[in-house]
């Protein structure tokens, strides 16, 4: 091959270079200009509701807000019993689901992975990962409520740890399944116990992805209305006992939201404008938690 | 296979007709093979032939997988280890092992070597300070870490790491030092202090290392086990093996023809 024919020919490869990589520039300009339309309209409708609640919520944000008990209609009062309702069930929820959900997790990730009883602990697990809250809520109205003749405190803690058993079952085992198998092994190695291994290693290697769970499942339970209106219902005045009903902010929102009077309005926008922030709150604390990872 | 001539040293492991399955897989044919007592003994090969595998038989690291098993024997000191009725932990306190990637555990340097000392042994802090500073030192890492002993395990290069981990398998004191393909993710200058250190390590233990690497294998080596698709094919004084090596496949390997 003479070099004029050589050069036409690499002259030949460089255009057709050229023309492949045009065309694969353009439907990489196509894929990020849909990439990012589709992110668009998922934030426009995010930071709408976002300035919604700032805007209508911090209206009703007052010192009264947070100290005051509900009132009856067209009248002064704040959301004090809902807030401290809603707060207690959200802790003892998780707290009664966080060492069951971890548990079970690293029964599904270190004991057992393969065996028949955790195929099905992981089948039911996801079946009551994805059911319907209200139908958490109604089995625990016809468990608790109706056998004990009362809405209570404790029938909205179980229906809200029901919740969090398998958001932190899932989280646990996965967070758990990313340990890499060489650690576990180094641990053994050295003669350590299985227990130890668990404790010390695995776990202490997941621990900000377990934490991660727990504080999502907790921010999930936050916002929760339907489980809570048949268990907990709700309640005007401020209550520590968890035999009686109790208040919480999802249903005060639910109540005073659809009712005709200003001040509940107002409230209940106020509710809305708390829980969010609570919600920011922890969803900002889970991800401070797994970048932090040692 | 024949004409495999036992050291002239004690044997701290005789393995006697071990077959390895993983599953159906049948990984070792019938190994006989005595490791001697405070040398280094390499296996080498090419990836597959069970190096790894036979390693893994004398910390009992196989039961970790249901799937595996072991036939045979492989004596420790005389005693069977595969039927012994002692815990695998204590065996796992004599047999140490330090694995191919470097493995820190999440915790902070002091504790990682304290890990596994104290899983043993109830030191009062003075004398676990005294024994990690001194495991350290053994691993040629004291000198870089001993202002950060607090930090974390991770915070560290690739090769330190690996010393940390060989520093935590010495710290408990074991009498045999398993080394899985140690430096393989390492840089050169990494890989020749942790060579230094082997050769340091074999005054107080026996020392077993798998490599890919032919030069690594002759330079800290005592003996060489060459092996080949589950079979013990060639074993002996590591001069010999590389010199004078009796069969043609050792050779070839060795040589580079094959592999």
């Amino acid at each position: 091959m003479t070099t004029g024919e050589l050069l036409l020919k690499q002259a030949d490869l460089q255009a057709a270079r050229k023309a492949k990589f045009a065309g694969r520039k353009f439907i990489n300009q196509v894929a990020l200009v849909m990439s990012l339309l589709a992110m668009a309209f998922g934030l426009l409708w995010l930071f709408w509701i976002l300035l919604d609640t700032i805007v209508l919520g911090i209206g009703g944000m007052n010192w009264t807000t947070l100290t005051e008990m509900t009132p009856p209609p067209n009248d002064e009062g704040g959301l004090a019993n809902a807030i401290y309702g809603s707060f207690l069930m959200v802790m003892l929820a998780a707290l009664v689901g966080t060492p069951i959900g971890v548990l079970a997790g690293i029964y599904l990730a270190e004991f057992d992975s393969q065996g028949w009883l955790a195929s099905v602990t992981r089948f039911v697990n996801d079946i009551l990962l994805s059911a319907p809250s209200i139908v958490i809520g109604l089995f625990v109205y016809s468990v608790i409520v109706f056998r004990f003749k009362s809405f209570s405190g404790i029938a909205g803690v179980v229906a809200l740890a029901l919740i969090v058993v398998p958001i932190v079952i899932r989280t646990t085992e996965n967070m758990l399944q990313l340990v890499p198998a060489g650690l576990r092994e180094a641990a053994y190695a050295l003669g350590a116990p299985k227990w130890k291994v668990i404790l010390s290693i695995t776990l202490r290697s997941a621990r900000a992805g377990v934490v991660t769970g727990v504080l999502l499942a907790v921010a999930r339970i936050a916002g929760e209305t339907a489980p809570l209106l048949f268990t907990a219902l709700s309640n005007q005045f401020w209550t520590s006992s968890l035999a009686e009903p109790m208040a919480s902010l999802p249903v005060t929102i639910f109540k005073f939201a659809m009712s005709p009077y200003e001040n509940w309005q107002k409230l209940a926008w106020a509710g809305v404008f708390i829980i969010t922030l609570a919600v920011l709150g922890l969803n900002i604390l889970a991800r401070v938690l797994t970048r932090s990872k040692i | 296979m024949n004409a495999i001539s036992a050291p002239p040293e004690r044997a701290k492991i005789a393995v006697k007709n071990l077959d390895f399955y993983y599953g159906k897989f049948h990984a070792l044919k019938t190994i006989n093979l005595e490791i001697p007592e405070k040398k280094v003994t390499a296996f080498i090969g090419p990836s597959g032939c069970g190096k790894s595998t036979l390693l893994r038989v004398f910390n009992r690291m196989f039961e970790l997988y249901p799937e595996q098993r072991a036939e045979g024997e492989v004596l420790l000191d005389g005693h069977d280890l595969l039927h012994s009725k002692e815990d695998v932990a204590l065996l796992r306190a004599k047999v140490g092992m330090v694995f191919q990637k470097p493995t820190p555990f999440p915790m902070s340097i002091f504790d990682n070597v304290a890990f596994g000392v104290k899983l043993f042994e109830s030191l009062n802090s003075a004398d676990l300070d005294e024994r990690v500073e001194w495991a350290l030192r053994k691993a040629a890492l004291w000198g870089e870490v001993r202002d950060k002993l607090d930090q974390s395990g991770s915070s560290l290069s690739g090769g330190q790491q690996q010393r940390l981990c060989i520093a935590r398998g010495i710290a408990i004191k074991p009498e045999v030092l398993l080394l899985d393909e140690p430096c393989s993710a390492l840089d050169p200058i990494s890989t020749a202090k942790i060579e230094e250190l082997i050769t340091e390590l074999k005054n107080d233990y026996t020392v077993v290392i798998v490599t890919h690497n032919m030069q690594q294998a002759a330079r800290c080596s005592d003996y060489t086990a060459y092996m080949y698709l589950g079979d013990l094919v060639e074993f002996g004084a590591t001069e010999q093996i590389f010199f004078k090596p009796n069969r043609k496949e050792t050779e070839d390997y060795i040589t580079g023809r094959f592999g």
